[in-house]
């Protein structure tokens, strides 16, 4: 079987999400599960339906049984790579392999975390993942992670390319007048280049506006086989592709820095699907820092390497410009929980149901959502979706 | 350790960084070198990894500042330098400002005492 027999044969035919933005109180599972138990609903499925699930955390290295647990689930197919926040878009693969394949029918992949608002809160636990994947080649040098490898991989970009600190700005205000749009989005205050020029620099030459925000929140979606999927609740988003990149951990050892492992898994992905990034209606990219989507665009091939930061340029990306990216607002504004797979993959799907509201593409029938993980966009995962007629 | 015991590559990279010397590694087999120390080579995979002493001369690849307050110590470079050899570490620029730090600048390394470790670290070479 190849990837190519995959097209299509597997859809997405639930979503939900849960306590983001603040969710103070409230645990990472409860969240987690209340964000299941929609995605479930939304499907028209329930929980005994539910046989394969997909997790993973950056606390837990077991964290697949919490789940387990906590849900009461008894899944035939259990999935718990963790490659970082692309890991939920990576997760799709091996459950279409094993929903391919009649292992398992109803397959749930779930996120939830409280780093906002946790009492054992962003600090404590940025200290004891540290403490137990010790980098001890680049621990002494304190670097502020993942800003300053971000911020490495920006301003080498910004030296090979041109990229200008004003290009970079012009993500972050493009994701927040799209967030403006969105109800559920977290930072909807309006937002100039000038102010994210001139705000608390974090790591050179980023500034706090270019970093993804620090939220709770919970997501999960529900994955069929194409012939149960018609039946169900809600218009099927099928997945004509999905492809993985993973090339290092730090970036030390990110060969060259202007260039992640999306032009990978975006070729495979869109080979696979038979369609190439100008037959896109909707693009979510995994926007951890701007810099993200500048890279990702380059590398999933919508303009030439180097070429990213014009690509952007006056509000290109936003609302009203000539491509729509990130319409949720992105991590740099909607929502970021430690990790965000999950939360780009259920926008595309919103937006192929058609049921975006103020932020809805137009007749939007395809989208690619990539995935990006780790301290330096270590690993990368690419989907190509497609509702029932553009399959 | 115990007497015959053969240190591990990254044990034996710190125990030479603590007496002064930087040390990394040269694959006999695929002729490159290898940063950060293995037991591997990652290029051919062969375990002939010998030890060698660099120039100690480089580039920036990149940099950056990180940004603190005063009190908190204040701001610091952080940088990846590409040495001479081929291969490519982290590290930080001193002797000036984190932000006058340039891609392309030349260093040179000297191994300092930090916390009771030896640590790598890089000047500009004009400086030296």
């Amino acid at each position: 079987m190849s990837l190519e027999d995959l097209r299509g044969k597997i859809a997405i035919v639930g979503v939900g999400t849960a306590g983001c933005g603040e969710a103070p109180g409230m645990s990472e599972l409860e969240i987690l599960a209340q964000a299941a138990k929609a995605a479930v609903e939304d499907a028209g499925l329930t929980m005994e339906d539910i046989n394969g699930l997909c997790t993973a955390n950056l606390m837990a290295a077991m964290w697949p049984l919490n789940v387990v647990e906590y849900l009461g689930l008894r899944p035939k197919f259990v999935e718990g790579t963790n490659i970082g926040g692309a890991a939920f878009v990576a997760h799709q693969l091996p459950s279409m392999l094993a929903l391919a394949a009649g292992v398992c029918d109803a397959v749930l992949v779930c996120y939830g975390s409280n780093q906002r608002t946790a009492t054992f809160g962003r600090k404590e636990r940025t200290a004891a993942r540290n403490l137990l994947d010790r980098n001890v080649f680049e621990g002494p040098y304190k670097p502020f992670n993942p800003p300053s490898s971000y911020a490495l991989i920006a301003a080498r970009h910004m030296h090979q390319y041109g990229t200008t600190r004003r290009q970079l700005a012009e993500v972050a205000v493009a994701a927040r007048k799209w967030a403006q749009l969105n109800p559920e989005a977290f930072a909807r205050d309006p937002l100039d280049i000038d102010t994210v020029l001139n705000a608390r620099k974090i790591s050179d030459p980023f500034t706090a506006y270019d970093c993804c925000l620090v939220t709770d929140g919970a997501a999960a979606y529900v994955m069929t086989r194409a012939d149960r999927a018609r039946d169900l609740k809600q218009k099927p988003i099928y997945i004509l592709s999905n492809a993985t990149g993973v090339w290092h951990r730090s970036v030390a050892n990110m060969q060259d820095l202007t260039v992640t492992p999306s032009r990978e898994s975006g070729e495979r992905a869109f080979a696979a699907a038979g369609l190439g990034p100008n037959d896109m209606d909707v693009v979510q990219i995994y926007d951890a820092f701007t810099i993200n989507t500048i890279l990702a665009l380059e590398d999933l091939g919508f303009c030439k390497k180097g070429e990213g930061g014009p690509f952007v340029e006056n509000g290109a990306i936003a609302p009203g410009g000539k491509r729509p990216i990130n319409t949720n607002g992105g991590g740099l504004s909607c929502v970021h929980p430690n990790m965000y797979g999950a939360f780009a993959t259920i926008e595309a799907v919103r937006q192929l149901r058609g049921t975006c509201g103020a932020r809805q593409v137009k007749d939007a029938k395809t989208a690619v959502v990539n995935g990006n993980g780790g301290n330096s966009a270590a690993s990368q995962s690419t989907s190509v979706l497609a509702a029932a007629d553009a399959l | 350790m115990e007497a015959g015991q053969q240190a591990g590559a990254e044990e034996h990279y710190q125990a030479a960084l603590n007496e002064g010397r930087f040390l990394i590694q040269h694959c006999t087999a695929c002729g490159r070198h290898v940063f950060y120390p293995r037991s591997i080579c990652p290029h051919c995979w062969s375990e002939r990894l010998d030890w060698v002493e660099p120039q100690g001369t480089g580039t920036v690849y990149s940099t950056t500042t990180v940004r603190r307050k005063p009190e908190a110590g204040g701001s610091y470079n952080v940088a990846l330098i590409d040495l001479d050899e081929g291969v490519r570490m982290m590290s930080r620029v001193e002797d000036l400002p984190p932000t006058d730090v340039k891609i392309g600048m030349r260093v040179r390394a000297e191994v300092i005492n930090e916390n009771g470790a030896g640590l790598v670290v890089f000047h500009p070479e004009d400086a030296a």
